[in-house]
């Protein structure tokens, strides 16, 4: 149910945010420390996480097979390889690090 | 010469319709990616779908499903899908100009600014060109974006441990996807270091959901900062958003 409100609280918000970018007056936005939060906020808030899903499981932090799929994914997107494939080798390297390390 | 015979505009049209189409089937591949990873993350068919086709945008949507795959309080996971869709807002106001919407069209059009549509219509060299960039795209990653996350939803219902496949990986791994392209300089690196070692640490402390939230202080701490570049920061803020412009334009046709 909290499930169901986290998501439609964060629907409703999006859509006001795009909402309000077609309505608000230009002055608003165009402030030059508003333009450079919202272009700094999606930097910090991946990078945050990248770090946090990969090397934490709930509130522990832990170094498992995942760090080995996120070194895959940062050579392929270094490599310019499409999203999809960034996605899969990271899945994929993942996967068989298990295969061969049950224990990670 | 009446729009439908002159045969520039014929030409202009169907290279921006080829253009969209072209995002369009590639990010509606990436949908696939949304679903099953949502999925995985603990959401189910019916929530997953409600991303898609209410809050229609990606990066937001990611954000949302990593925290609460986590075990994240699901009001953290707004927090960060919002925080991150507030690009949407800087996009909507440079298109105010060429779309020129009133009435219910607004409303309507306001739901189709994402990346991908945005970085379609702006530098089109006439607005006629930019409005159809805009529509055509945003129309056509709506659909493909929304059948994609569906595929992926009934493909990852399929599989039978998602661990033992490495799909726990698959998360990150976008974020990082998402994240390079916005990595130009050497102010972005050090506010994207800055920000993953401040999360790490304040995992254990603090309840599931929140070091994402805590690193956006350092964004927010840094956006009050002078930039690097300019004695007020000016300089450096235009550039930041020039960089963010031409990044979404080209991950839009890398997808």
């Amino acid at each position: 149910m909290m499930l169901w409100v986290g998501v439609l609280v964060g629907c409703l918000g999006c859509y006001l945010l795009k909402l309000a970018g077609l309505s608000v007056p230009e002055s608003v936005l165009r402030r030059p420390r508003v333009h450079r939060i919202s272009a700094l906020l999606p930097i910090v808030l991946l990078a945050a996480l990248v770090a946090v899903q990969t090397f934490s499981t709930g509130s522990q932090l832990v170094l498992d097979a995942r760090a080995a799929g996120l070194a895959v994914a940062g050579i392929a997107v270094w490599r310019r390889c499409p999203f999809l494939v960034v996605v899969g080798l990271a899945a994929l390297t993942t996967g068989l690090v298990r295969l061969v390390l049950p224990a990670w | 010469m009446s729009p439908q015979t002159d045969p520039a505009w014929r030409l202009t049209r169907s290279k921006v319709l080829r253009d969209s189409l072209g995002v369009s089937v590639a990010t509606g591949a990436y949908g696939i990616s949304f679903g099953a990873i949502a999925l995985t993350g603990g959401l189910d068919m019916w929530q997953t779908m409600a991303l898609s086709l209410l809050m229609f945008t990606g990066g937001s949507q990611f954000g949302l499903v990593g925290v609460v795959a986590g075990g994240g309080a699901p009001l953290a996971g707004a927090a960060t899908a919002i925080m991150l869709g507030a690009r949407n807002a800087l996009y909507g106001l440079r298109l105010t100009e060429l779309l020129r919407v009133r009435g219910w069209r607004r409303p309507v059009a306001a739901q189709l600014i994402i990346d991908e549509s945005t970085a379609m219509s702006i530098g089109r060299d006439s607005r006629r060109a930019a409005r159809l960039g805009f529509y055509a795209t945003g129309l056509g990653v709506f659909v493909l974006w929304n059948i994609g996350t569906l595929v992926g939803v009934l493909g990852a219902a399929w599989l039978a441990d998602p661990r033992t496949l490495g799909m726990d990986a698959a998360a990150p791994a976008a974020f990082l996807a998402l994240l390079a392209p916005r990595l130009r300089g050497r102010e972005a690196w050090a506010i994207a270091l800055v920000a993953a070692l401040v999360a790490v640490l304040a995992v254990p402390f603090v309840p599931v959901g929140f070091p994402v939230l805590i690193a956006a202080c350092v964004g927010l701490v840094a956006g009050f900062l002078p930039g690097r570049t300019g004695p007020d920061g000016a300089a450096g803020i235009d550039e930041v958003v020039e960089e963010i412009d031409g990044a979404d334009d080209g991950s839009g046709g890398s997808r």
